[in-house]
C-alpha cells in the first residue's frame, strides 16, 4: 500500500508537468484549433533556457523560472505570428503541417547548435525530502507542486476575471462575433500563445531539474502525451487540461511500477484511444451538436 | 471489358511504362545508376506506393491519417520474418499475402471505431495505433525486440518492385473511378451531405482505409526485402509524417502529384545526404515556406491524362 501510495505521488509530480503543457495545447486548440506540435519543442526551449541562465549566470530559481516562461512565451508568439498567421483561414492539415514544420525547425536548430549530447543541471535546490506516513515527499517534487497550483490559480484568474480572458472567451466562442464587439482577435490569439507557451516554458524548467537533464529530442513524446491529457480532460477545458495531465502521469507511473516500462508509452495511446471511442469530447468537454 | 481494355489511352499508359522500365533497366546495366544511385531509386519506388495510397485515404477520402508507417511495420515485419524461413521468391510472395492479411485486419480494427472521429482527433487516433503497432514490435520476441531484424535475404529485384509500383498506381487511380471511390470523393466533399444522399460513410471509408493499408504494407515487404535489416524505430510516427508530407508536397487528391513529390523529395534528399547537421532544419523550413505560399502542392489537384494530351494534340491539328 505505501508503495502504491508512494507512486502516486510521484506520478503525480509528472502529471503537473503534462498538465502545464496540456494547457497550451488545450487553450491554443480551443482558440485556433490547431493541435500545435511544435508545443512540446517549446517545453525542450525552456528545459535548455533552464540550463543557461542556471549554469552560466548563477540564477536561483525564480528568477529562473521568470526568465524561462519569459523567453517561451516570446518564443511562442513568434512562431504564432511568422508560421501560423498566414494560415488562419487554410485548412487545418495545411497548418497541422506548417506546425510539424516548425517543431523540425526549432529541434533540429536546437541540434545543430548544442549537439546531441545530453546536458545536466547545476544543484539547485536542497536535497531535503519529507516523510508523510508511508509516503516520501522530495523537495523538487514539492515545488513542482507548488509551482503548478500558483500557476493554475493564476491562469484561471487571468482566464475569468481580467478583460483578456474574457477576449480569449469570445474568441474560442465564436471569433466573428468577437471581432464584431470589438475584440481584436489577432492580439487575442497572440496572447494566447504566450500564455500557453509561458507555461510549457515553467514545465521545462521543472522538468529539467526533475530528471536533471536538457535534450534536443526531448520535447515530441511528452508533447504528444499532454495532447493526450488535453483530449482527455476535454479539449479547450482548463480544469479538464489538469485534470487530464494529472491523470496520465499517475497512469504511465503505474504501469512503470507494475507492469513493464516497455509499455509505458503505449498504456498513454491506449488511454487516448478508449477515450475518442467513448466520450471523443473529453471529460469536461462539450458535446457539440453537428450542423449541416 | 476486352474491347475497353485496348484503347488508345491503355496502349499509350503501356508504351510509357514500359518505355521507362526499359530506360532505368539500361541505365542500371550500363552502371550509370550504381548502386548508391539504385538505393536512391529503390527508395524512391517505395515511397511511391506509400504516397499514392496515402493520397486515397486523405486526398480522396479525405480521412487525415498519421499511422501509415503502422501499416508499412507489419508489412516489413511479416515479409521479413517469413522470408527468412523461406528465403526464396515464393517465401516473398507468401510473406507480402500474409503481410496483406494481417494489416487489412489491422486496418479494420483500427478503422472501425476511429473513422467516426473528425480531423485532428482522427489523425491523433490513427498516430496512436501506429505507435502502439510499433511498441508491440518492439516488445515481441518473434520480431527480435528492439534491436531489429537482420539477415533477411534481399529479394526485391528491380523487376518486382517496378511491378508492385505500377500495380499499386493502377490501383489507386481507378479506385477514384469505381463505385466505392465516387463514394468516397462525396465523403470528402461533404460528409453530411453524402450520408444524406444515402452513401454508407463508414463502410466507404474503412474500404479506403484497407486498400491504403494493404498497398502500405506491400511498400513494408518490398523494403524489407531490399535493404535486409528492420528497426522498430524506423517506423515513428516521424515515418508517417514523411509520407503525409510527400502526399500534401505534391498536391492532395492527385496521385501524379504523389508519384512526382516522391521523386522531388527523394532526390533532394540524396543530395541533403552530405549535409546531415542542417538537413532537418531545410526539411522543416521548406515544409514551412511551402505551406505558407503553396498550400495546395505543387501540383495541386492536376493529373496528368493521356486522353487530355491526345485531345490537345487534335485540337491542334483541327486548328492548323
Amino acid at each position: 500500500m505505501s508503495q502504491f501510495l508512494q507512486q502516486v505521488v510521484n506520478g503525480l509530480s509528472l502529471g503537473s508537468i503534462y498538465a502545464l503543457v496540456a494547457l497550451g495545447y488545450t487553450m491554443v486548440y480551443g482558440i485556433i484549433k490547431l493541435i500545435n506540435f511544435a508545443h512540446g519543442d517549446i517545453y525542450m526551449i525552456g528545459a535548455y533556457t533552464a540550463f543557461f541562465v542556471t549554469t552560466y549566470l548563477g540564477m536561483s530559481f525564480i528568477p529562473a523560472l521568470l526568465v524561462c516562461m519569459i523567453v517561451c512565451g516570446i518564443l511562442g508568439v513568434g512562431i504564432e505570428r511568422i508560421a501560423y498567421k498566414p494560415l488562419r483561414k487554410a485548412p487545418r492539415i495545411t497548418a497541422l503541417i506548417t506546425a510539424i514544420g516548425v517543431s523540425y525547425v526549432i529541434e533540429y536548430t536546437m541540434q545543430f547548435f548544442m549537439g546531441t549530447s545530453v546536458k545536466t543541471y547545476p544543484k539547485m535546490l536542497p536535497d531535503i525530502s519529507w516523510q508523510i506516513g508511508a509516503v516520501k515527499i522530495s523537495y523538487i517534487q514539492m515545488v513542482i507542486f507548488t509551482v503548478t497550483i500558483v500557476l493554475m490559480v493564476l491562469l484561471t484568474f487571468i482566464i475569468h476575471k481580467t478583460k483578456i480572458g474574457r477576449a480569449m472567451r469570445a474568441v474560442s466562442a465564436d471569433e466573428n462575433g468577437a471581432k464584431l464587439m470589438g475584440i481584436s482577435v489577432d492580439n487575442t490569439i497572440s496572447i494566447t500563445f504566450l500564455i500557453g507557451s509561458a507555461l510549457a516554458g515553467a514545465a521545462g524548467m521543472l522538468v529539467g531539474l526533475y530528471y536533471n537533464s536538457a535534450s534536443p529530442l526531448m520535447g515530441m513524446v511528452p508533447g504528444l502525451k499532454a495532447f493526450v491529457a488535453a483530449v482527455f480532460g476535454g479539449i479547450g477545458s482548463i480544469p479538464g487540461a489538469l485534470v487530464g495531465g494529472l491523470f496520465i502521469g499517475v497512469a504511465e507511473t503505474m504501469v512503470v511500477a507494475y507492469g513493464s516500462s516497455l509499455y509505458r508509452d503505449a498504456i498513454v495511446y491506449i488511454i487516448l484511444i478508449i477515450v475518442l471511442i467513448v466520450k471523443p469530447a473529453g471529460l469536461f468537454g462539450k458535446n457539440e451538436r453537428e450542423k449541416v | 471489358m476486352a474491347k475497353q481494355l485496348y484503347t488508345r489511352t491503355n496502349m499509350i499508359w503501356t508504351a510509357i511504362v514500359l518505355s521507362i522500365f526499359a530506360v532505368l533497366t539500361l541505365l542500371m546495366q550500363t552502371g550509370m545508376i550504381n548502386s548508391y544511385y539504385e538505393s536512391t531509386l529503390f527508395t524512391i519506388c517505395v515511397n511511391i506506393i506509400l504516397a499514392v495510397s496515402l493520397n486515397l485515404i486523405v486526398g480522396i477520402c479525405g480521412q487525415f491519417s498519421l499511422g501509415h508507417a503502422g501499416f508499412m511495420a507489419i508489412g516489413a515485419y511479416v515479409a521479413g520474418i517469413v522470408t527468412r524461413y523461406i528465403p526464396t521468391y515464393g517465401g516473398l510472395f507468401i510473406g507480402i499475402l500474409l503481410g496483406f492479411v494481417i494489416s487489412a485486419i489491422a486496418a479494420i480494427i483500427v478503422s472501425v471505431p476511429t473513422l467516426r472521429l473528425r480531423g485532428d482527433y482522427l489523425a491523433i487516433a490513427t498516430l496512436g495505433f501506429s505507435e502502439i503497432i510499433r511498441i508491440c514490435i518492439q516488445n515481441m520476441k518473434i520480431t527480435n525486440g528492439a534491436a531489429g531484424l537482420t539477415g533477411i535475404p534481399q529479394l526485391t529485384t528491380w523487376p518486382i518492385l517496378f511491378l508492385a509500383v505500377v500495380i499499386s498506381i493502377i490501383i489507386c487511380t481507378n479506385f477514384v473511378r469505381s463505385v466505392p471511390g465516387r463514394a468516397a470523393i462525396a465523403i470528402n466533399d461533404d460528409e453530411i451531405a453524402a450520408e444524406a444522399m444515402g452513401i454508407n460513410t463508414t463502410k466507404y471509408k474503412v474500404i479506403a482505409f484497407v486498400i491504403g493499408a494493404i498497398l502500405a504494407s506491400l511498400a513494408g515487404s518490398l523494403f524489407a526485402n531490399y535493404f535486409y535489416v528492420l528497426n522498430p524505430n524506423q517506423f515513428t510516427f516521424n515515418k508517417s509524417i514523411d509520407i503525409l508530407v510527400i502526399v500534401v508536397f505534391g498536391g492532395m487528391g492527385s496521385m501524379s502529384a504523389s508519384v512526382l513529390a516522391a521523386i522531388v523529395l527523394g532526390i533532394l534528399n540524396m543530395y541533403l545526404q552530405q549535409f546531415t547537421d542542417i538537413r532537418m532544419i531545410i526539411y522543416g523550413a521548406t515544409l514551412i515556406l511551402m505551406m505558407i505560399f503553396r498550400p495546395q502542392g505543387i501540383l495541386g489537384t492536376w493529373e496528368f491524362s493521356v486522353d487530355r494530351l491526345l485531345n490537345k494534340m487534335k485540337r491542334k491539328k483541327e486548328a492548323v
